[in-house]
């Protein structure tokens, strides 16, 4: 213990005199560190992902805590480059934009390049963590794997990986991100990909009106209030919150047209998933028409007409829709009230996710 | 002097101890697999392409059980999650990370597989899926490496729209197919069980039993040279005629291709 003593006794005599000393010590510490320490200290703080304090725990397996500064600048710029299409036409914020949540406002279903159509209508991009499955049939399990269906769709991007690394490579600016980013010089379409997922993990759109009510911020008003009552009573089966999905896969009575789309049965195989669709979140629904899996209705009086009076019977229909959900023109206006509540107007300003 | 000299040595030495052990980590791991005496041993397991007994090549005529002439211009499949069986029935886990294979009709290469670090002794046979694992095949992309990376190693057996990888890929022409079809066929057959719902599982185990114990050992590497009929796709159980079904992916139908080609593989012989 004494000896111990003297010893730092010692070191601190050193420390001032021999500083060079230390710094030399500190050289070697700083060339291991090279993993850790990707970024000097930023301007502003750059904020990563975080949980909202009412939201359930995050169900997907990607790693939130790699996400950092240059990471998610490399994911920015690559949502927003048409590079990631065969022709350099289209990016990922073509058919999802900031101000519609991220969404392909006005068209029922999207169009990629050379003005194809696909035959489903873009999902907005939106607290994607606490999502099980991603697309309208679920198909895909994992956040950095949803992007490869666009890139690689002969109707949307219709482009390789193994391509867009051959450009990534050849550009001025991805080797330096790719490097900031990763720490390493390797390009890969793992990476790329990763990079895209930390872009878009930090989509989290929590300070609706409705999350404002739920933090004790704000109140409804008497209409938004009605409507709220309305909707625990004839949406909240489906639609649950604070998520306002269930994550579930339901046949809403939409005319469907097999031929075209099968829904949850072309991932399922299983006999009565014919014309399933997930339950899509209503969040910011009042700003992402048109709606339902291929955009055939433009206004929420629309869908709400449908589960009042339009609902088609088949087989698989959703028990819960079978009497359909009859309301009068005020309850529509109302629980339309409450809905516009779910619109979040920072999360469709924030600068840290816009194109320009 | 004398004493200030000792001091940054000090230092220095405290410094590069505390930069070593920050970065020694990885290395470490080695260390502590395999303290059994005896030294592992090595294996090859060949998969050869072969009809009857004869060497099956892409762009050559067969016949199939049910009578249909075809020629095949892709032929390839994964095969994965390999044990082996010792003497008295426990087996060896060959470690994830070296366990998955890609083989290919038109790379003769991708047909011999190697295990390496195999605990010395005898084994009576092998055990593996012809497929990749429900594991994996929801796993995130990051532990998705080599012949199971969607955008370069897995070369066209990985769906974009769909979880999970096609395990068997087979593409040719049969003139019986009709000429709207451009007389092709495609299987495409994964589908690995679903992951929240259950789904068609067309993973398929095989356990090959040699015709004696082979032994593994440092100064012995066997090759277990096995035979893969292609052909076996369209037979047992289920005699198929390519022409009524010539393109099945993501389908139902895609059961009776996995159940036919769960025996396409046999062992033959050591050497």
């Amino acid at each position: 213990m004494m000896k111990y003593k003297v010893k730092l006794k010692g070191f601190s005599r050193s420390f001032l005199k021999k500083e060079w000393a230390v710094a030399l010590s500190f050289i070697i510490l700083l060339a291991c560190k090279k993993d850790m320490d990707q970024n000097p200290v930023p301007q502003e703080p750059f904020k990563g992902f975080y949980q909202p304090e009412h939201f359930p725990p995050i169900l997907q397996p990607f790693d939130v805590t790699k996400i950092n500064e240059k990471s998610f600048a490399l994911g920015k710029r690559l949502f927003y480059d048409p590079i990631l299409s065969r022709d350099s036409t289209i990016a990922c914020g073509s058919c999802h934009i900031q101000a519609s949540a991220f969404t392909h406002h006005g068209h029922d279903v999207s169009h990629g390049i050379e003005d194809k159509l696909g035959r489903r209508n873009a999902l907005p991009i939106q607290n994607l963590m606490w999502q099980k499955n991603f697309l309208w049939d679920g198909g895909i399990l994992n956040l950095e794997l949803v992007a490869i269906s666009a890139i690689t769709s002969p109707v949307e991007m219709d482009e390789t990986l193994p391509n867009i690394v051959e450009k990534l490579k050849r550009s001025k600016v991805y080797p330096q991100m790719f490097k900031e980013a990763f720490g390493t010089n390797e390009i890969t379409s793992t990476k790329m990909l990763i990079a895209l997922g930390h872009f878009m993990a930090l989509f989290i759109s929590d300070k609706s009106k409705y999350d404002e009510v739920k933090r004790g911020k704000a109140q409804f008003t008497e209409q938004e209030q009605r409507g709220y009552n309305l909707f625990k009573q004839h949406c909240e089966a489906c639609h649950r919150e604070p998520l306002f999905t269930d994550q579930s896969f339901r046949n809403n009575g939409l005319q469907h047209f097999f031929s075209i789309d099968k829904g949850r049965y072309e991932i399922s195989l299983l006999d009565g998933d014919e014309g399933k669709f997930k339950v899509p979140s209503l969040r910011n629904i009042e700003i992402t028409a048109p709606y339902m899996h291929d955009g055939r209705f433009s206004t929420l009086m629309d869908v709400l007409n449908h589960y009042s009076s339009g609902i088609q019977n088949y087989p698989n229909l959703d028990p819960l829709l079978i009497n359909k959900i009859p309301l009068t023109e005020q309850e529509k206006n109302d629980i339309i009230a409450f809905l516009k509540t779910l619109t979040d107007p920072s999360f469709i300003r924030d600068k840290r996710f816009s194109e320009f | 002097m004398k004493k200030e000299m000792k001091n940054w040595f000090q230092i220095i030495i405290l410094g590069i101890a505390i930069s070593l052990t920050g970065c020694k980590k990885k290395e470490d791991d080695h260390n502590h697999d395999n303290p059994a005496p005896v030294q592992p041993g090595e294996a090859e397991i060949h998969l050869e392409n072969r009809v009857g007994n004869v060497k099956f090549y892409l762009g050559e005529n067969y016949v199939t059980e049910a009578g249909d002439t075809v020629k095949f211009t892709m032929f390839k499949y994964y095969v994965s999650n390999f044990q082996f069986i010792k003497e008295d029935g426990s087996v060896y886990t060959v470690p994830k990370d070296s366990c998955y294979f890609l083989v290919k009709a038109d790379d003769v290469e991708s047909q011999e597989l190697h295990f390496k670090n195999i605990p010395a002794g005898n084994y009576k046979g092998v055990r593996f899926i012809i497929g990749v694992d429900s594991l994996k095949s929801a796993a995130p992309l990051e532990e998705r490496t080599g012949v199971l990376d969607p955008a370069t190693g897995a070369q066209g057996m990985y769906w974009s729209w769909n979880t999970g990888y096609i395990f068997v890929k087979a593409e040719g022409t049969c003139p019986a197919i009709p000429d709207s079809l451009q007389n092709k066929f495609k299987y495409h057959i994964g589908l690995f069980g679903g992951y929240s719902t259950p789904t068609i599982n067309n993973i398929k185990t095989v356990e090959l039993m040699f015709n004696q114990n082979v032994k593994i050992s440092s100064n012995k590497k066997p090759n277990i040279h096995c035979y893969v009929n292609p052909l076996e796709m369209f037979k047992t159980p289920t005699t198929f005629s390519i022409p009524s079904k010539p393109i099945i992916m993501a389908s139902p139908d895609s059961k009776i291709i996995a159940d036919n080609y769960a025996d396409m593989i046999k062992f033959d012989h050591i050497h």
